[in-house]
């Protein structure tokens, strides 16, 4: 099946104060904002403006910090209309190159359970985990189809941001296979770390244990942060996920959860990654021919 | 390695300094002062030179046992300031020796003292910044707020202090009702038109809520424009899709909850925020304490960068001000 293509809006540049440019370039996601998004931000990176302080790709939008002082940001905007025109416009042939990489997930883990049932007050649902709510409201029989859904087909990054190292995900299918779920009714003051958690129709690894509002589903054995940087993974940047990364969700049994942790334990933890390129315009004329290459490569 | 010795923490003292800038791509915000008018008075009595690191205090401050000779001074908040019990004057330098006690303890007005020591606080600079971001355990002292058996290190003293004593005009004042300028948009399509007016015309209450992370105010309650939630937002009228967070933006989940987001504050998320405020004001909020009423008046971008340049020939009069007459 094919991904209806999308058209978006014309972007809507914002003045964040006087330090801050916000470009939506659509009020609604779709990977085609977001692949819009990197293009416009990646070109933006090459321009290496003086006063550009951070650029900062969101899901469907993006922010720069600027320093005005160095860069007026009415001048930063008018450079930024210019990339929408010539960089925002994908050429058939414009390529992502990125990493695809394996993620285990422990689902309906006893800590998230735990942790969730204590919020139940917070919650659209009380009689319900955040699975089972998020599973009959996604039209899926049981928790297990809606964990197959998650399974079955990898997410992009399409942000990293709310704390250091948190991966917003996006799966890659047509938007009639996305879940979908609320943030909870008013947010959590507890997540455990490394919890999995949807959120609209986002996944997210929390990196650290604090506050959050998306359903709670499972657990990461793996760290997507680490501030001592002990793991290889980790060598170079304390956070693992990159804007574009393609991450596969993989569910796994409280044994190989142990395992995993062990090895994180150990320092020898690494997570599986493969280099890996493919052409937006391809990937939305045919996603599930994309993805088994993509889950090809990865598991080669 | 000289030292100052933490004997009380007070309620949350923090290692701060200009901030850690070029990090927000994956999710860390700036940190650094909130008062960074205050914080680059404080250096500048003292002799440090700028970037150098200070201790950010919130309502209770701490108390420091010193180990050699130094220069001190406190700035920010109206506080109590001691030296071995007796009382010392803020914004101007203050001679300390080896066992004498610094307290900063009570604050009236204003949340936040900041107190510089010569030779700034040594710790070891992470990504370019010696500042502190809790939420993560991130630079500073430990990644915490400091405890009482602490041992800060500390740099080498500068020969002298740079001025005297800051003229009362060049202080922070404390006014009864906060204003805070603030650049409309982002996603404040999302409010009505009459929402939008209620906030510029509500006096918002700075309630407990407040801290480095953000201020949560309340007071009035705003309406959202009805629609049907784009995909992929979540189906609160307050949620949009996730997007990032200026430092200083307002965002208002509910619609009776505006949270003024500051320089710990996380860098993206699902709420709509409806303005930001301007960079010259930030040093205001952070001397707002629970309690105090805030006001916000709209400006553009072109206000917004005069005030930055009013900030600075501010501190630029205050540098002037204390190198004209140095002690």
């Amino acid at each position: 099946m094919t991904a209806t293509k999308v058209d978006l809006p014309p972007a809507r540049y914002e003045f964040g104060g006087d330090e801050f440019v916000f470009v939506e370039l659509d009020r609604e996601m779709s990977l085609e904002a977001n692949f819009k998004a990197m293009a416009i931000t990646g070109a933006l990176r090459e321009l290496d403006l003086d006063g550009v302080i951070d650029i900062c790709p969101s899901n469907a939008s993006y922010l720069v910090r600027v320093d005005p002082d160095r860069l007026h940001p009415a001048a930063l905007v008018e450079r930024l209309e210019e990339l929408e025109h010539s960089a925002g416009e994908l050429p058939e042939d414009y390529t992502v190159h990125t990493r695809v990489v394996d993620v285990p997930v422990l689902f309906d883990d006893p800590w998230t359970r735990e942790t969730l049932m204590r919020f139940r007050d917070r919650h659209q649902d009380p009689e319900a985990t955040d699975l089972e709510y998020a599973a009959r409201i996604n039209g899926h029989p049981d928790v297990g189809s809606l964990i197959d859904a998650i399974t079955s087909a990898p997410f992009i990054v399409t942000m990293l941001g709310f704390v250091p190292g948190l991966p917003f995900c996006y799966q890659m299918v047509p938007r009639d296979r996305q879940i979908e779920v609320p943030k909870y009714v008013r947010p959590r003051t507890d997540t455990p770390e490394r919890a999995f958690g949807f959120g609209g129709a986002f996944a997210v690894v929390y990196p650290v244990r604090g506050a959050g509002g998306y359903q709670l589903f499972g657990i990461a054995p793996a760290p997507v942060f680490d501030l001592s940087q002990r793991l290889p993974d980790f060598a170079d940047r304390i956070a693992f996920p990159q804007a574009s990364d393609v991450l596969r969700y993989r569910s796994i049994d409280l044994e190989e959860y142990e395992a995993v942790r062990a090895e994180v334990e150990a320092g020898t933890f690494r997570y599986r990654t493969r280099e890996v390129s493919f052409r937006p315009a391809e990937f939305l004329a045919d996603p599930d021919g994309v993805n088994d290459r993509l889950m090809e490569v990865l598991y080669r | 390695m000289t030292e100052v010795i933490v004997r009380s923490g007070g309620l949350s003292t923090t290692v701060q300094d200009a901030g850690r800038d070029g990090q927000y791509a994956i999710g860390m915000p700036p940190s650094g002062a909130m008062d960074q008018y205050s914080y680059e008075i404080a250096n500048l009595l003292v002799g440090n030179p700028r970037g150098a690191a200070v201790l950010e205090a919130t309502y209770l401050g701490p108390e420091l046992e010193f180990t050699d000779s130094r220069h001190v001074a406190v700035t920010g908040a109206d506080c109590e300031v001691t030296i071995n019990g007796q009382p010392a004057p803020t914004w101007q330098p203050l001679r300390v020796g080896p066992g004498d006690v610094l307290a900063a303890t009570r604050v009236h007005r204003g949340a936040r003292p900041y107190i510089a020591i010569g030779g700034g606080i040594d710790v070891p600079p992470y990504l370019g910044s010696r500042s502190t971001y809790m939420l993560t355990g991130i630079g500073g002292f430990q990644g915490r707020a400091l405890a009482s058996g602490d041992r800060l290190p500390l740099g080498a003293a500068p020969s002298a202090p740079a001025g005297a004593e800051l003229p009362a005009e060049l202080r922070v004042d404390f006014p009864d009702v906060v204003e805070l300028r603030v650049v409309v948009g982002l996603c404040s399509y999302r409010l009505t038109e009459g929402a939008l007016r209620s906030f510029l015309d509500t006096e918002w209450r700075v309630t407990k809520d407040a801290d480095r992370v953000g201020y949560r105010l309340r007071g009035g309650s705003l309406d959202f424009v009805e629609r049907e939630q784009p995909f992929g937002a979540g189906s609160d009228p307050a949620n949009v899709v996730d997007l990032g967070y200026p430092v200083g933006s307002v965002q208002v989940p509910g619609g009776d909850e505006p949270i003024v987001l500051l320089n710990d504050a996380v860098t993206g998320g699902g709420y709509a925020t409806i303005g930001t405020v301007i960079s010259a004001d930030r040093d205001r909020v952070a001397q707002a304490r629970t309690g105090s009423k805030v006001r916000f008046t709209a400006v553009d971008l072109d206000a917004a960068l005069v005030a930055r340049q009013e900030r600075r020939a501010r501190l630029a009069k205050a540098r002037v001000a204390l190198d004209a007459d140095p002690s």
